[in-house]
């Protein structure tokens, strides 16, 4: 059985996925993954070696659609949706060290 | 006559098309409803009154001018609030989009404006649609029209509401994991999930890209019908969407079920289910007994890996959200929290835009597809969506439908289910399996509990059976013992302790 979930776990898993915790948090969310892990282990009981997994409900094939110009959005209005723009561009806090 | 809001989406539609009455009128009869209930029963976020009228005058006008709008001619619809709207606040019920304005319509929003409808606004949500009581949104609980102490069921929670409130009569919800039947069972109206692909996804704020599938809300199956007729069928934007128009459902509606095969799911529905209520179990029975007295033949079947649904899904649902819900990073619509990195402003933004229940599922996602974990976790469960399709395709080759209840309860307390979310999952353990298997399945409203709370029978298809399974959802509704009585949009009936 896989072992249950510890706090350094989820600590681990909210920084990958940028999110902060307070250590009440922290509890709370580890008992509740554990829990939903824990009615997940039902599946570790079945024998799948055998069976392929579904990547997709429908037997659909990949198609690609003709190269062919066609409208887009406008980029006034995909840029007005963002909280800082600047030269028709997203504008970000420094990614490496902070502002001068 | 009966008032607008009394009636169906087709005989308004032909009323409007006739000139018997004008969309306008139709609209402000509604908005009437809107305004001396949405306050206690909060099934939308925004409802949209100028822009409603605006379109439909636009609608008499062409009416006036000998034109014909559409098979939806103002017809009122509310749409989910993760449904994209141009130029329209489009929240998800999450902070983290509050007022962000999309720049473009959804596939469906184009389809039913086209069509005529009249959108009268966008309806509350559990927050990105991780939830089955519409009690985890951003901007507070729905409440159940028909009593205000329970919940509407979810994650499409506001617009079930809005159809049994008579604010509209239609709506579109989105669908999961249950997200339409669950809500449509516990407010006694039809809901329905359509095949994988068979309505375009473009538009639709994606939770769960493998599973997620827009569909109708109405008081009458022959409602719903239409609206699949008017929503479905290719879409060259959605990549995951059917080669095929979209079925013609109201032709097949009077066909009966006389010579059809439906079993009814024992996993889901027997004495061993923990869960599953008397009472729910009692209707489902006696809607088995009237498709048995209109010519079908029932047995009970077995489904046997429907039992590891609710598993797999709750890996494979927060699995794909986890990747997903990673484009909300502050950079480019929504919400921004500033910081002095960019490291910094993404964490803070997602700290303070998600609600608990979506970091939940981000982390729980995240972890099923970290190193070490994606196998055991993530693999596993897209194995066991291929058992589940082998065990519905040999179902399918003795029955041709498959009945089971759509939520193991009536709808439960607000509050009573919040403190612990395994408890919540419980809720969707009949709804899943279909949204796996990738399969249509709708609920139709089926009398009512011991509490006097309505109850839904789930009607389950193999992939594109949807003519197949409206037919049995016909027979049903015409067999169905009485509902509850607020629903068909009376506001002053009998709507239980907290209404009155």
């Amino acid at each position: 059985m896989t072992e249950r979930i510890s706090r350094s776990d989820v600590a681990h898993v909210a920084n990958l996925a940028h999110l902060s915790l307070t250590d009440d948090e922290l509890e709370a969310f580890t008992g509740q993954l554990a829990d939903v892990l824990d009615h997940a282990a039902d599946l570790e009981a079945l024998d799948l070696d055998d069976v392929e997994p579904m990547i997709h409900p429908l037997p659909l094939r990949n198609v690609l659609r003709p190269d062919v110009v066609g409208a887009t959005s406008d980029r006034s209005e995909v840029l007005a949706c963002a909280p800082s723009v600047e030269d028709e561009q997203f504008r970000v806090p420094p990614v490496l060290g902070e502002a001068p | 006559m009966s008032s607008p809001v009394e009636t169906t989406a087709q005989n308004l539609a032909a009323d409007v098309r006739s000139g018997a009455r004008s969309a306008r009128a139709v609209l402000e009869e509604h908005l009437v409803v809107i305004e001396s209930r949405d306050d206690e029963v909060h099934a939308f976020n925004l409802v949209l009154a100028d822009e409603a009228r605006a379109s439909a005058d636009a609608v008499d006008a062409r009416v006036a001018n000998g034109e014909d709008p559409g098979p939806l001619a103002g017809v009122p619809v509310a749409l989910k609030d993760n449904l994209c709207t141009r130029g329209v606040p489009t929240t998800c019920s999450s902070r983290i989009l509050e007022g962000w304005r999309p720049p473009y319509d959804a596939t469906v929003v184009e389809r039913l404006v086209a069509a005529g409808a009249v959108v009268v606004g966008k309806t509350n949500l559990d927050e990105f649609a991780m939830g089955s009581s519409t009690e985890n949104s951003a901007f507070g609980a729905t409440h159940n029209p028909l009593d205000l102490t329970k919940v509407p069921g979810g994650s499409s929670g506001g617009s079930a509401a809005a159809v049994a409130a008579g604010f509209a009569p239609l709506a579109l919800g989105s669908d999961t994991g249950g997200s339409i039947r669950q809500p449509a069972a516990l407010c006694g109206v039809v809901g329905v999930k359509p095949t994988y692909g068979a309505v375009s996804r473009y538009g639709l704020v994606a939770f769960a890209s493998s599973l997620d599938q827009i569909g109708p809300f109405s008081r009458t199956v022959a409602d719903s019908a239409l609206v699949l007729e008017v929503i479905g069928g290719h879409d060259r934007r959605d990549s995951t969407s059917i080669h095929e128009p979209a079925p013609d459902l109201r032709s097949v509606l009077d066909r009966g079920v006389e010579g059809l095969r439906i079993g009814i799911i024992e996993e889901l529905s027997g004495d061993g289910l923990e869960g599953i209520a008397g009472d729910v179990r009692a209707r489902l029975h006696e809607a088995a007994a009237a498709l048995e007295a209109a010519g079908a033949t029932v047995a009970t079947t077995s489904v046997p890996s429907t039992v590891y649904g609710l598993s797999a899904y709750y890996v494979v649902a927060p699995a794909e959200a986890s990747s997903n819900l990673a484009r909300y990073d502050g950079v480019r619509f929504g919400l921004r929290v500033d910081a002095p990195t960019s490291g910094d402003m993404h964490a803070a933004t997602r700290t303070a835009g998600f609600g608990d229940e979506v970091k939940r599922r981000i982390m729980l996602g995240t972890y099923a597809l970290s190193a070490g974990y994606y196998d055991a976790y993530y693999g596993k469960s897209q194995k066991v969506r291929t058992l589940l399709a082998d065990d519905f395709a040999r179902a399918y080759e003795e029955f041709d439908l498959l009945l089971s209840p759509t939520a193991p309860t009536t709808a439960f307390p607000i509050g009573e289910k919040t403190a612990d979310p395994m408890t919540m999952y419980l809720n969707d353990v009949c709804t899943i399996p279909s949204n796996l298997a990738g399969h249509p399945s709708m609920s139709v409203p089926f009398g009512v509990g011991d509490d006097g709370m309505p109850i839904g029978v789930q009607v389950l298809a193999p992939a594109t059976g949807e003519p197949t399974m409206f037919r049995a959802a016909a027979v049903l509704e015409a067999s169905a013992p009485p509902g509850h009585p607020a629903v068909g949009g009376s506001v002053t009936g009998p709507t239980g302790g907290a209404t009155a």
